[in-house]
């Protein structure tokens, strides 16, 4: 089990019961102990229950976070936590599930699902903890790297173009798309109350740094702001802010209405012999 | 087996094919055929053939018909029915003919190629088109199905009964004309000169009209699956275009994936969530899923793959026939992953082999693959209605109140109590990560060889009971087989044995984890084996090498598909060897 601070069932649980006692790996300065204490509250703030919430990664730093909560926990493969956690969400409707990750497990080897999670609108909150590199192997360029910064494995630069996860998202079809900064933990515990309280996909980017492999990112405290905007419901104007900011406006950036995909299930009646009778002559 | 007048002794059994152009309603013909002849209280078997093409191309419906239950096709066709050649020369390998073979051929379409005309004994000219013509609003097609059904004796009133159910849906004027049409040709059969008459067998149970895609949905829902997420693959698709609808009539759901990486990913969370869930895909996408079964292994999540095997490696020949997946599936994995790999041998059993699955996989928490194959997945069969099996024991689920729970606690049997999600004080983080007995990640040596442990343990100690073979006979020669070389095999031995050779049939269906026991057991007194598959690289000889003492003298007979192994194939090497 995820050890809890207290085995009793708790009556109204506090962020404090979200966390496990289990020890993060992550570096001392890591902005993803933010991250965790932002997700720990939001989820005390909802009022809900750990046992009520799955919470699904894949591989990396940041796909660490499932077994530091008191919630249900799903730490899978490279790239697919997405998939995984619409299949618990399509056939458990009733449970909380959050999924949460990183860069390149998210935007690399998880590209297609992003897309499709998107499209497909299941009711999910997806964090994803971007620090532009990868960290759990030691520095490497991820899809949202910078094309010129240097590594062992893309001496000078990859040269290529970063990849733009909010626009991205919003093109496929999120529902919910906010960029926040782990700095700003309170903050980001609102917006992933809201994103979880929005029906259909939620995407929250939240600019996380790594400060070992990345440590010019310790600036990124100064460069962040309120996005100078209102959130909107409409997603051409959300793209066009998007695409012209400089990637620091934090806040709900769109929030739309689309009819989350939940097909009914548990509904039908019928047994398997009923089904039989297609067959007979 | 030859043309008899009517009234002699009935045959054993008749192989008819129907082959014509696409679009040429080939399949439609042999479909009714096929209902038809059930109706009229015969076993029969139809396998589809077709060239690449999505739409038109050459097509074949291959149909056998038995007073038992058939599960193979012959070694040679007796009636070939020709609506006409464009292309059908390509299918001659599939169509092979014998000195008593018969061609129905109809002048106005050419004449048929030489690689039937070889060695059939003759050809006889009907005139399908002009009678079609004589018909409006008919399709030489009907005349087609009226000149087989008078061929096999079929009566009337069940030819007719089946056109007027097919039909009634499309368009009621066609009705008519097809019913005159099927007439017409049933009265021009009678200037062949020949007649099939097959014994008929007293229908005492309800008989099936079934496809091994349908089956395995079937059983896949009696065993509880009600989460299905699946992509569309060849031949795989129909499993899933049956259970759509399917499941939500019993309360599931069905989701078309982007891709098999998210298929398998997506059964894993719902199984993870306690709703009992499965995917069905080819070979394609089996190598596709292998990473997250190696997860399912190690967070110890019940689910069911079925794979219909296709011709491969790569994309390979989708639409034919192979059994080449034994390896991947038996091997396909990194690390040590234990894991359950089953071979449903017939049509009737993808309903049983598939329920079994579901119930190993949810009783063990771990991932069962089920290895079909396109001959049985796409082909349609007459069987007896499949009775409701129970198996005893379920996932074995974590109360709510549970002191100190441990989910992956090192029982002796192996298999620890499944929190699902939602029960208070149990939450624990399944992991692909090596773990401890709480699941929490570990890279002790300790907790990995006792992991490790439990997780062959459990298979290991598991009760798999009869089903894990079907043994038959007790002769000296040993043939062992799986799937749907099961068939062929089955008559090759029974052949083989009328000829005097002593021969067992030994056909596996439960190949991973190996059952050293049971299979010391099947093969006592045996001092040969024959081990016969459908692919090239004798995958299931090696397997079989590895896992199992065998007796002295041990044979391969592997051959690749995508044409079917034929009985004679294998009973020829069994004489052979048994006379030797």
């Amino acid at each position: 089990m995820n050890r809890a601070r207290s085995a009793a069932v708790l009556e109204a649980p506090a962020a404090k019961d979200f966390k496990s006692s289990y020890k993060p790996i992550w570096c001392p300065g890591c902005g993803d102990f933010s991250v965790l204490s932002s997700l720990t509250k939001a989820l005390a703030m909802l009022g809900l229950r750990p046992e009520n919430v799955a919470v699904v990664s894949g591989i990396g730093c940041s796909s660490r976070i499932p077994a530091y909560t008191t919630c249900y926990g799903f730490h899978g493969v490279h790239g697919r936590a997405l998939a995984t956690a619409a299949g618990l969400k399509l056939a458990r409707p009733e449970l909380t599930v959050v999924v949460t990750g990183g860069d390149g497990d998210g935007y690399s080897i998880g590209g297609n699902h992003f897309l499709h999670a998107c499209r497909r609108n299941v009711d999910l909150t997806y964090v994803v903890m971007d620090n532009h590199v990868y960290g759990m192997t030691k520095g490497q360029p991820s899809p949202t790297t910078e094309p010129d910064w240097d590594s062992k494995l893309a001496p000078g630069g990859t040269g290529l173009r970063t990849f733009h996860p909010l626009v991205i998202a919003l093109a496929a079809g999120a529902n919910f798309v906010a960029r926040t900064f782990s700095g700003d933990p309170n903050g980001t515990a609102d917006i992933i109350a809201q994103a979880i309280r929005t029906p259909g996909f939620s995407f929250v980017e939240v600019l996380s740094p790594c400060v070992t492999y990345r440590p010019e990112q310790r600036e990124w405290k100064k460069a962040v702001r309120p996005a100078p905007v209102a959130q909107t419901d409409d997603p051409a104007r959300a793209v066009r802010r998007i695409m012209t900011d400089d990637g620091f406006n934090i806040g709900v950036l769109y929030s739309g209405a689309r009819k989350p995909f939940q097909p009914p299930i548990g509904a039908g009646k019928a047994t398997a012999a009923d089904l039989e009778r297609d067959f007979a002559l | 087996m030859a043309p008899t007048v009517a009234g002699s002794k009935p045959a054993r059994s008749l192989s008819l094919a129907i082959a014509g152009s696409g679009g040429a309603g080939v399949m439609t013909a042999g479909n009714m055929l096929l209902e038809a002849a059930a109706r009229a209280g015969l076993y029969g078997l139809m396998v589809r053939i077709s060239g690449p093409q999505i739409r038109g191309g050459e097509a074949g419906a291959l149909l056998r018909f038995a007073p038992q239950p058939v599960e193979s096709l012959d070694d040679h066709f007796d009636v070939l029915i020709a609506l006409d050649w464009q292309g059908v020369h390509r299918l001659a390998p599939e169509i092979p003919l014998g000195p008593h073979s018969l061609i129905i051929v109809d002048s106005a379409q050419g004449t048929p190629p030489e690689a039937y005309v070889r060695g059939a004994a003759r050809c006889v000219e009907l005139a399908m088109k002009n009678l079609s013509k004589s018909v409006p609003g008919s399709w030489p097609n009907m005349i087609a199905l009226g000149i087989a059904a008078a061929l096999l004796g079929l009566p009337a009133e069940a030819v007719d009964a089946v056109v007027k159910k097919s039909l009634k849906e499309t368009s009621s004027g066609s009705v008519a004309a097809s019913l005159a049409a099927v007439a017409a040709g049933r009265a021009a059969a009678s200037d062949i000169g020949a007649s099939f008459t097959l014994a008929r067998s007293a229908q005492s149970a309800p008989r099936w009209l079934i496809t091994g895609n349908e089956a395995a949905g079937l059983g896949a829902i009696r065993g509880g699956v009600r989460f299905v997420a699946a992509y569309p693959i060849t031949p795989a698709t129909e499993i899933l275009e049956w259970m759509a609808p399917a499941l939500a009539q019993v309360g599931g759901l069905l989701v078309q994936a982007e891709d098999e990486l998210a298929s398998i990913n997506m059964v894993i969370g719902a199984s993870y969530g306690g709703v009992p869930a499965l995917t069905a895909t080819a070979g394609p996408g089996l190598s596709l899923m292998t990473e997250a079964l190696g997860l399912a292994v190690a967070a110890e999540v019940p689910v069911v793959v079925v794979d219909v095997m296709r011709g491969g490696p790569s994309t390979g020949i989708p639409a034919k026939t192979e059994q080449s997946d034994i390896a991947i599936a038996l091997n396909g994995l990194h690390g040590d992953a234990p894991r359950v790999v089953l071979a449903p041998n017939s049509i009737a059993d993808c309903i049983v082999t598939t329920q079994w699955a579901v119930h190993l996989a949810e009783s063990l928490q771990v991932p069962v693959i089920v290895l079909s194959d396109q001959f049985m997945g796409q082909s349609c069969a007459v069987i007896d209605a499949s009775p409701a099996v129970t198996f005893t024991g379920a996932r074995l689920s974590a109360a709510a109140g549970t002191e100190n729970y441990r989910r992956y606690a090192d029982h002796a049997s192996g298999v620890s109590p499944m929190a699902i999600p939602g029960t208070a004080g149990l939450a624990y983080t399944a992991d692909g990560l090596e773990h401890d007995e709480f699941g929490i990640p570990s890279s002790q040596a300790a907790d990995h060889h006792a992991q490790l442990a439990k997780r062959s343990r459990k298979l290991a100690l598991a009760d798999y009971g009869p089903l894990w073979a079907d043994v038959e006979g007790d002769g000296d020669i040993a043939v062992i087989t799986l799937g749907s070389s099961t068939g062929p095999v089955r008559e090759a031995v029974a052949a083989a044995r009328s000829r005097g050779v002593p021969a067992r049939m030994i056909s596996i269906r439960l190949l991973a984890p190996p059952r050293p026991a049971e299979f010391a057991s099947a093969l006592d007194g045996a001092r040969r084996v024959l081990v016969v598959e459908q692919n090239g690289g004798a995958q299931l000889y090696r397997y079989l090498r590895s896992q199992y003492d065998m007796p002295g003298d041990v044979r391969s007979l592997a051959r690749p598909g995508p044409l079917a192994i034929r009985p004679s194939e294998v009973c020829r090497a069994l004489t052979q060897w048994g006379n030797a």
